[in-house]
């Protein structure tokens, strides 16, 4: 039974993979060429700012790039690049051979893929969305925005949120279930901490978005009005539903980033994590007041000053657990021996520049000083400062440091500093003015300004440092292919101070991840074996056959079903040059194809068992792969 | 997986939390139905700030029939005491009385889907068309989500049903059986929610 | 403890030169930096004081990483391996109660600013009562006590509060005059927002749309002029006066059908843009062509010309008109100027 394992080769086996591993990569690739979409968006942006009055491109252009720009960093860029070290890493981390549902992982990953295209393909058919990535109604209603632009935005955000939300079931049933014994929680790794935060922030506020992205798609295709003041509905409400999500959706961001650099510093100052229980309990403090302070983006829209003055409180109290992290971390530095590479670089990095967020939040906070800073270029500077200057020098930090797990080979590192330097000075120089542009009285999202207002020296400077950023995410990519074409060299421990359980199998992980699981006697597992002087983990079970989950295409089937059932929701009203292609679409013949797609899917794999198949203890000697 | 060589007499106690995979599910459903709690509590807020915007529609109190709706809540609710003893035939391994409850609650959840889209069908004759009005769109979305719910679970539990026949109780299907459960409980708790809000506190006005 | 004191001691002066630059910053009639009235000046005063606060929290976080990168970088040869600490209570404790002690002189000015700004003058009969409504893309002032409407220059008196009520006529906009008050949304009707503020100061303020409201978002600015009660009453009766129409009575009958439809020129004309009763003063037309840009009749005319050119997505339509009936129409317009300005002292 074992030895007769249906294996796909090439392109199938990427489309069918159910393996943690692979689906890792899948999404660093696919979240790769999404933020590289989103990066042209930003240059594009800075180039029409560069000067006032500049015609690079039109008022309605400029609005679609922006929407664009945010949607798409935002959910296909970052949140799949967080997917990705989620996926590569987590498992390895807690000694488990694959995530609870490999099946759900890889529909996760294909409706999330899905969506993204279906969203980015808006630019070429229909128009791009253009009513902000907030897509506050009025402007995002059918009246004012009347292209299929907001339609991709809805639609395609849903399709996408069904993978994230899969995604954040997933890694908290696994680590909740498939830890290694001896793991307990106060014994998991930092990352896997806030990946298990993260995934419970995922879990309750996704479900949300997706109410007002189904209540949005009512109001614009079925003639609803949720939102349609004329018959009642109410357009404030939507910025509630959307912020009741897209606050925690800053966290389900910023928290993995605090993971990465708690495992980063700890790992090359050679120390256990100072404080890690109050580092525990600040990252669920601030996942948990994160349901609580929607309304902070919400102080000039007149909700009152009670309502104000309590979010305004509860808003400033997260600076106090976020504060016990960035102090936790200084500290851990604190009497360690700090290796520099690029990873340590962009952990460093992430410091000040997080801090210098974070404060910019309080001040935000406060709401009768933000009647000043709201919807100015001062928003845009802090939460560029938090997203970018926290999150994305966080994923930058945990790429450089799990890249040899994930491929077996090192990055260079001299392009890998190279890569630090432009970016975190194009950073800094692109986003530092912005504060003062905002506090000048430059409004946010505008397409132009004039001259004689105080801004055209900083809007300059804030254009180059985004082309130096751009220079550095180059030099990324080109340090991505050089490292390619070497060998797969790197040693089990490529950093010789690896703490926890990935560092503890061959770079890249085996199939199966573990030969035998290890048994984990403490906090940094690996680390305490080693200064007991053990090489190896102690294992919890004796080498036996290995059971896999089957690779399968019914993933990829059900996305592309409700790929298509989206394009047929969409175009429902359309009129069309065929009147075949007008019937298909006008009866909602297509919608109904994509549906059947999905739903056959999910008929299949709910009759047709996966027995699954086992890699016996022979194979594994074979291969000469020993835990 | 050597789920197929458990005969019916060899399972244990809780045949659904038998295996990693089973443990999996249950516990991997539980947060489900916390995301889906999330979902309606935003559909409840919806309705909520909305349900007095009636425009030139007709309200509440005019429209609600409340005999049918506590029909069709009286068929959901005994629906919910039929998935349980299902349940527990489950746990005593009895596939006979498990599929004849679970029959039973197949078409008690047809009986309520037809009395909601009989109700359905009404209201809209009477001019309360899903576009009249706030209130009106937020209604139907509600109610209209829940009963969406229930016909996929009215779907999910035949093909069950079908399914047990097929390969018998083992620890692969127990999982599925026990999950369909929950999720039936869950539909029911938030037709109770449906059904105080939207109806009780509807007719009030 | 002298040594803390020493060391807040040696921030002072850098808080005295930040605030010195923050001030430098940006145009008086247009930054917050620079606030020109009661509540701007309020929200500088919580800005200073939350900027002051968090740069000494950024030196202390940059102090103390600065020290580590140095003090504890790996150096060759070494081979020991650093003390694990698990934590410190002690420490712990410092770095959760400061943050609170922080915050806590944070949330008091926080709070009382909160419940002043949202002080409600929409009965008071000595404020002087705007309903400011915002359209795609310009505002509109009326003041139902002088029985007045106007767009895009709102005119008020320097001795009395501003009580304004907003809403839209389509889209969410927000009303943002940064040098004067901060900004308020405007929602649609039935979620009216209400706000007030003062401008002690004469002089003409800018104003901004701050709220992305469709393609030219960007170009919704606005003037507030604050002028003596003596000039502002004149205003009034100004606007009120009856209407001037073009002397040649064929370009009078022209405009009349065709700007009048949806303008207004003192008692005259629609509603459905603008006002333009002494659009020949204003600093600039449709809120972006500027005296840079050309004179008022050259910049009436590019703007009537092609008005989707100058804003695009403008509600404006091209009216079909003569060249003779353009040039005629925007010298009319160029020339139609109150004196108030000029009035008294």
């Amino acid at each position: 039974m074992a030895h007769s394992v249906k294996r796909y080769h090439g392109l199938m086996d990427w489309l069918t993979t159910v393996d943690h591993k692979k689906i890792g990569i899948l999404y660093l690739l696919a979240g790769g060429l999404f933020f590289l979409i989103g990066g042209i968006e930003a240059i594009l942006i800075r180039i029409q700012l560069m000067q006032p009055k500049l015609d690079f491109v039109s008022a309605e252009t400029f609005n679609e790039l922006i929407t664009m720009h945010g949607t798409t960093m935002i959910f296909l860029a970052v949140m799949p690049i967080i997917f990705a070290l989620m996926n590569a890493i987590i498992p390895l981390q807690i000694g488990a051979r694959d995530v609870a549902f490999p099946f759900l992982n890889a529909l996760g990953f294909w409706t999330f893929f899905f969506g993204g295209v279906l969203l980015n393909l808006s630019w070429v058919i229909g128009g791009a969305p253009d009513a902000g990535w907030t897509s506050y109604m009025p402007l995002a209603s059918n009246t004012y925005s009347n292209t299929h632009g907001v339609d991709f935005y809805s639609i395609g955000l849903q399709i996408a949120g069904i993978g994230t939300l899969l995604g954040g079931i997933n890694f908290l049933v696994t680590i909740i279930n498939m830890r290694a014994p001896g793991m307990s929680f106060m014994r998991m790794p930092m990352f896997t901490w806030a990946v298990f935060i993260t995934s419970a922030l995922i879990l309750f506020a996704f479900p949300a978005i997706t109410v007002g992205l189904v209540l949005l798609t009512f109001d614009r295709l079925f003639g609803a009005n949720f939102f349609e003041v004329a018959n009642g509905g109410n357009a404030v409400l939507w910025e509630h539903i959307f912020w009741i999500f897209g606050h925690p959706e800053v966290y389900i961001l910023i928290v993995p980033a605090f993971g990465i650099i708690s495992e980063v510093i700890s790992t090359f100052s050679r120390k256990r994590l100072f404080g890690y229980s109050s580092m525990v309990f600040a990252t669920i403090l601030i996942g948990f007041l994160g349901f609580m302070v929607w309304a902070h983006h919400m102080f000039t829209a007149g909700l009152g000053p009670v309502a104000n003055a309590l979010f305004s409180i509860a808003t400033m109290l997260i600076a106090v657990p976020t504060g016990i992290k960035i102090f936790n971390w200084l500290f851990t530095l604190w009497g360690g021996q700090l290796t520099f590479n690029t990873s340590s670089l962009f952990a460093i990095g992430f410091i000040p520049t997080f801090v210098m967020g974070g404060v910019t939040g309080v001040m935000l906070a406060s709401a009768p000083a933000d009647f000043q800073y709201h919807d100015s270029y001062f928003v845009v500077a802090h939460f560029h400062y938090v997203i970018v200057g926290g999150l994305v020098l966080g994923l930058f930090s945990g790429l450089h440091y799990w890249w040899p797990k994930m491929f077996g080979r090192l990055l260079n590192e001299t392009l890998g500093r190279l890569t630090f330097w432009t970016f975190f000075i194009g950073f800094h120089l692109t986003f530092f003015v912005q504060h003062f542009l905002g506090l000048m009285g430059m409004p946010r999202r505008v397409f132009t300004y004039l001259p004689n207002q105080g801004f055209d020296t900083l809007n300059l400077i804030s254009s180059i440092g985004a082309f130096l950023m751009g220079v550095g995410t180059i030099i990324f990519l080109l340090n991505i292919t050089i490292t390619a074409r070497k060998p797969k060299d790197a040693a089990n421990d490529p950093w010789g101070d690896g703490r926890t359980l990935e560092w503890t199998i061959p770079s890249p992980a085996p199939e199966h991840n573990f030969t035998q699981i290890p048994l984990v006697r403490g906090l940094d597992a690996y680390w305490k074996e080693k200064v007991a002087g053990n090489k190896e983990m102690p294992a919890s079970e004796p080498i036996g056959p290995i059971h896999m989950p089957s690779a399968s295409i019914i993933p990829f089937l059900m996305s592309v079903g409700l790929f298509i059932a989206g394009f047929g929701f969409m175009f429902a009203k359309d009129e069309f040059a065929s009147s075949f292609v007008g019937m298909l679409f006008n009866n909602y013949i297509v919608a109904i194809i994509g549906l059947l797609i999905t739903f056959g899917g999910m008929f299949c794999r709910s009759v047709f068992d996966d027995h699954g198949w086992h890699i016996e203890p022979e194979d594994l000697e074979d291969k000469g792969v020993k835990a | 997986m050597s789920g197929h060589a458990h005969l019916d007499n060899k399972l244990p106690h809780q045949p659904e939390l038998a295996t990693l995979e089973g443990r999996n599910k249950v516990l991997g459903f539980w947060l489900f139905l916390g995301g889906e709690s999330v979902l309606f509590g935003t559909l409840f807020a919806t309705f909520l700030a909305l349900r007095d915007q009636i425009a030139d529609g007709k309200p509440g109190t005019e429209l609600f029939q409340l005999s049918t709706v506590a029909l069709a809540t009286f068929l959901l609710l005994t629906s919910s005491l039929t998935s349980v003893f299902a349940t527990q035939a489950l746990h005593r391994h009895n596939v006979k009385s498990m599929v004849n409850w679970l029959i039973v609650t197949v078409v008690l959840g047809l009986g309520f889907l037809g009395l909601e889209i009989y109700e359905f069908f009404e209201y809209v004759h009477e001019g309360h068309k899903f576009s009249t009005s706030a209130f009106s769109s937020s209604f139907y979305t509600l109610v209209g989500f829940h009963g969406a719910h229930v016909a996929f679970g009215v779907v999910w539990i035949t093909i069950l049903i079908a399914q047990i026949f097929k390969k018998g109780l083992t620890v692969v299907t127990a999982p599925k059986i026990y999950v369909a459960g929950i999720y039936w409980h869950f539909i029911d708790v938030v037709w109770v929610f449906i059904f105080t809000v939207v109806y009780l506190m509807g007719k009030v006005g | 403890m002298m040594n803390r004191w020493h060391a807040v001691k040696r921030l002072l002066p850098i808080l005295a030169g930040l605030a010195l630059l923050l001030s430098a910053c940006g145009r008086a009639d247009l930054s917050t930096l620079q606030p020109q009235g009661p509540i701007a000046e309020k929200q500088y005063d919580l800005m200073k004081l939350s900027i002051g606060m968090m740069t000494v929290v950024v030196v202390i976080v940059f102090v103390i990483l600065g020290y580590v990168l140095v003090r504890f970088r790996k150096r060759p040869g070494q081979t020991d391996i650093p003390k694990q600490v698990e934590g410190s209570h002690k420490l712990e404790i410092i770095w959760t109660v400061i943050p609170i002690i922080l915050l806590v002189i944070l949330v008091i000015p926080t709070v009382k600013y909160v419940f002043e700004f949202a002080e409600d003058y929409s009965k008071d009969k000595n404020a002087v009562q705007v309903k400011v409504t915002s359209h795609q893309y310009w505002w509109e002032f009326e003041y139902p006590q002088y029985g007045v409407k106007t767009g895009q220059e709102l005119v008020i008196p320097t001795s009395k509060k501003i009580s304004l009520q907003l809403n839209t006529a389509d889209v969410l906009h927000s009303f943002w005059v940064p040098s004067l008050f901060g900004k308020i949304d405007t929602n649609p009707e039935g979620t009216t927002n209400k706000a007030y503020f003062e401008a002690p100061k004469a002089g003409v303020y800018f104003g901004k749309c701050a709220e992305l409201c469709g393609p030219s978002h960007a170009l919704m600015d606005f003037k507030v002029k604050a002028v003596d009660d003596a000039k502002f009453d004149e205003w009034v009766k100004e606007m009120k006066a009856p209407a001037v129409l073009p002397e040649d009575p064929a370009l009078a009958a022209t405009f009349e059908q065709k700007c009048l439809s949806c303008h207004a020129v003192g008692d005259k004309g629609g509603t459905l843009g603008p006002n333009l009763t002494g659009i020949g003063n204003k600093q600039a037309i449709a809120s972006v062509l500027l005296g840079t840009d050309g004179t008022v009749e050259e910049n009436l005319k590019t703007w009537i010309s092609d008005p989707v050119k100058v804003k695009p997505g403008s509600k404006m339509p091209k009216v079909p008109l003569t060249a003779e009936e353009l040039d005629g129409i925007s010298k009319y317009l160029a020339n139609y100027k109150l004196n108030y300005d000029n009035s008294g002292n």
